[in-house]
């Protein structure tokens, strides 16, 4: 109770930094790392998932995406970092402005600062932690080794062990990943990101199918590993308390817009009632 | 209270049969009555080759044992497991490339890789007594045109059979890998590989096993091998060699698959 008290209070000295005006700058530079302009996205044969989505998200912020099952949370992220094609609008990240899709080179470029945490880890079951996380460099200059630990460089060996410190595996280094539970799979996810040392971090659903405890750890793991490297954090949850205690602004999206867009102090749980509730 | 309409009503004991399928039927039973005539073997012509193949049996006994014949013998034993493991490893080799050619969704030949899948076909449908057929004609009588017939025979095997694998392999690391830009060898190398090595070290014993067994009666076509002193056995009339090879082709394939399945437990 207290510590979320204090956790709250330290978000509302976070939220009163200007950041109503963006072209002053702030403490982290107060450019956004994410911008879109009249955003919308339908697939091939479906209606809109969104449009007229307008976004700033500043490099120094921790940001909470929620939303019902199909609001377009994923197809959201997914569109912000160039893996999906938008079909209206205009994205700026990282510095990379593209309408629809980035060019081959901005995606490289965009790839190289990104990491990525998914629901289910997506890690490769019968390979080591230990590769697993070295194969996080895949997709980095000079990463054709980076497949498995025993043909990595040996200094990437030696950084895949320190980000397993920071997420407290370095002793199941070994372990195959399979044999891990599915907290300590999440870490190693996360570590796989880490490793890329991005200045983005994207985690869709990265405490889903977690029991409480574990979740609350997974999320207070990224939460101050984002602010120790300055990483921008974005994460969806369907957890309300993990959108409350864990960023520093929370997007809902309802119904193909943007159902509000507000500092974390000043968003209630009765305004997260109204994004599921007609 | 329960209305007739509403109530389900008994099945049948036995399924219904559509008419198709009872035309299809008669079809079926027709042919197998009119060839019974013309293939199966009459009563009396069995009883007729009874005798003959109990005279046969009785010349073949004993074995010969003759110390000359059965180290001639062995060699040839040498030379079949030679063909077989030879031809087998580099056709393992040739289907890992082949396979991730011909699978689905993975393949980097995109539409192209339906001629891969013909070729594999083409490789697995062609018995492999006419391949051998085929190398000795063209590279000569011997062990070698046995080992190309064992290396096209495993790739028509494994490609088929590690394409599947590899189609069926998690797609979530290789999603996860992709989205950062991995390229398709690492992603295969990194993630859909070690997913699906122990299907790949289980077919390539089955591959094994297979190339044993074929490798045994490619000497009847002269592509080298155990089965060449076979057909020599026959040609020459000498019964008591034939039931020495017979037995100890019998022996090659028992010893082999205890072995094969022993790697396959200890690879599950
Ligand atoms: N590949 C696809 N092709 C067609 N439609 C899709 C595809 N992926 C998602 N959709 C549709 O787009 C909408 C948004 O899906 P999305 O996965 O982005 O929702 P979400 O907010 O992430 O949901 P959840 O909370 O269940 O993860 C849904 O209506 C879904 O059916
Ligand atoms: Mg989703």
């Amino acid at each position: 109770m207290d510590a979320a008290f204090q956790d709250a209070l330290k978000q509302a000295a976070t939220i009163n930094v200007p950041t109503a005006h963006p072209r002053l700058p702030g403490p982290f530079g107060a450019e956004p790392i994410i911008r879109t302009r009249s955003l919308g996205k339908s697939y091939p044969k479906g209606p809109a998932v969104f449009a007229g989505v307008h976004l700033d998200i500043r490099a120094d912020q921790r940001v909470a995406l929620i939303g019902s099952n199909g609001a377009g949370k994923s197809t959201l992220l997914k569109c912000l970092i160039g893996l999906l094609p938008s079909s209206e609008g205009e994205i700026m990240t990282l510095g990379e402005s593209f309408h629809a899709a980035p060019t081959a080179a901005q995606l490289q470029r965009l790839r190289r600062q990104i990491g990525f945490v998914f629901q289910n880890h997506g890690l490769v079951s019968r390979q080591s932690v230990l590769t697993n996380v070295i194969q996080g460099k895949l997709g980095l200059p000079g990463s054709w080794r980076a497949w498995h630990q025993s043909l990595a460089d040996q200094a990437w060996r030696e950084e895949a062990m320190q980000v397993l410190a920071e997420v407290r595996l370095a002793d199941k280094a070994r372990a195959r990943a399979d044999e891990l539970s599915g907290g300590q799979a999440q870490r190693v996810a996360i570590a796989r990101a880490l490793i890329r040392k991005p200045r983005l971090l994207i985690a869709d659903e990265p405490a889903a199918s977690l029991d409480p405890a574990v979740g609350r750890d997974i999320m207070q793991i990224f939460s101050d590993l984002a602010r120790e490297h300055g990483i921008t954090l974005v994460y969806t949850t369907h957890d309300m308390q993990h959108a409350l205690d864990y960023s520093d602004r929370i997007i809902a999206l309802k119904a193909g817009k943007v159902f509000f867009d507000a500092p974390t102090g000043d968003v209630s749980l009765r305004d997260m009632d109204g994004v599921f509730h007609a | 209270m329960v209305s007739s309409m509403h109530s389900p009503s008994l099945p049948a004991r036995l399924p219904s049969i559509s008419p198709i399928s009872f035309t299809l039927l008669v079809v079926v039973a027709a042919a197998f009555l009119a060839s019974i005539g013309q293939v199966a073997p009459s009563p009396e012509r069995l009883a007729a080759g009874a005798p003959r193949m109990a005279e046969l049996v009785g010349r073949m006994m004993p074995p010969n044992t003759d110390p000359a014949f059965m180290q001639r013998m062995f060699w040839r034993i040498v030379e079949t497991f030679q063909i077989a493991l030879v031809g087998t490893v580099f056709g393992v080799i040739i289907s890992l490339p082949t396979a991730w050619f011909a699978a689905r969704g993975i393949s980097p030949l995109g539409p192209f890789r339906h001629l891969v899948k013909a070729i594999i076909s083409l490789f697995r449908t062609v018995p492999d007594l006419v391949w051998a057929l085929l190398f000795v004609s063209t590279l000569g009588l011997g062990a070698v045109a046995g080992t190309m017939t064992i290396v096209v025979d495993t790739i028509g095997f494994c490609g088929r059979f590690f394409a599947e694998s590899m189609e069926e392999a998690d797609k979530k690391p290789q999603e996860a890998l992709q989205a950062i830009g991995a390229n398709r060898v690492a992603v295969l190398c990194g993630a859909i590989l070690p997913d699906v090595m122990p299907s790949l070290i289980n077919s390539s014993l089955f591959a094994l096993e297979k190339a044993v067994r074929a490798s045994v009666v490619l000497g009847l076509v002269g592509a080298g091998g155990i089965g060449q002193e076979l057909k020599v056995a026959f040609d020459l009339f000498q019964y008591r060699n034939a039931s020495a090879i017979i037995l100890a082709i019998f022996a090659i394939v028992l010893v082999m698959e205890f072995f094969t399945d022993r790697l396959r437990a200890k690879f599950q």
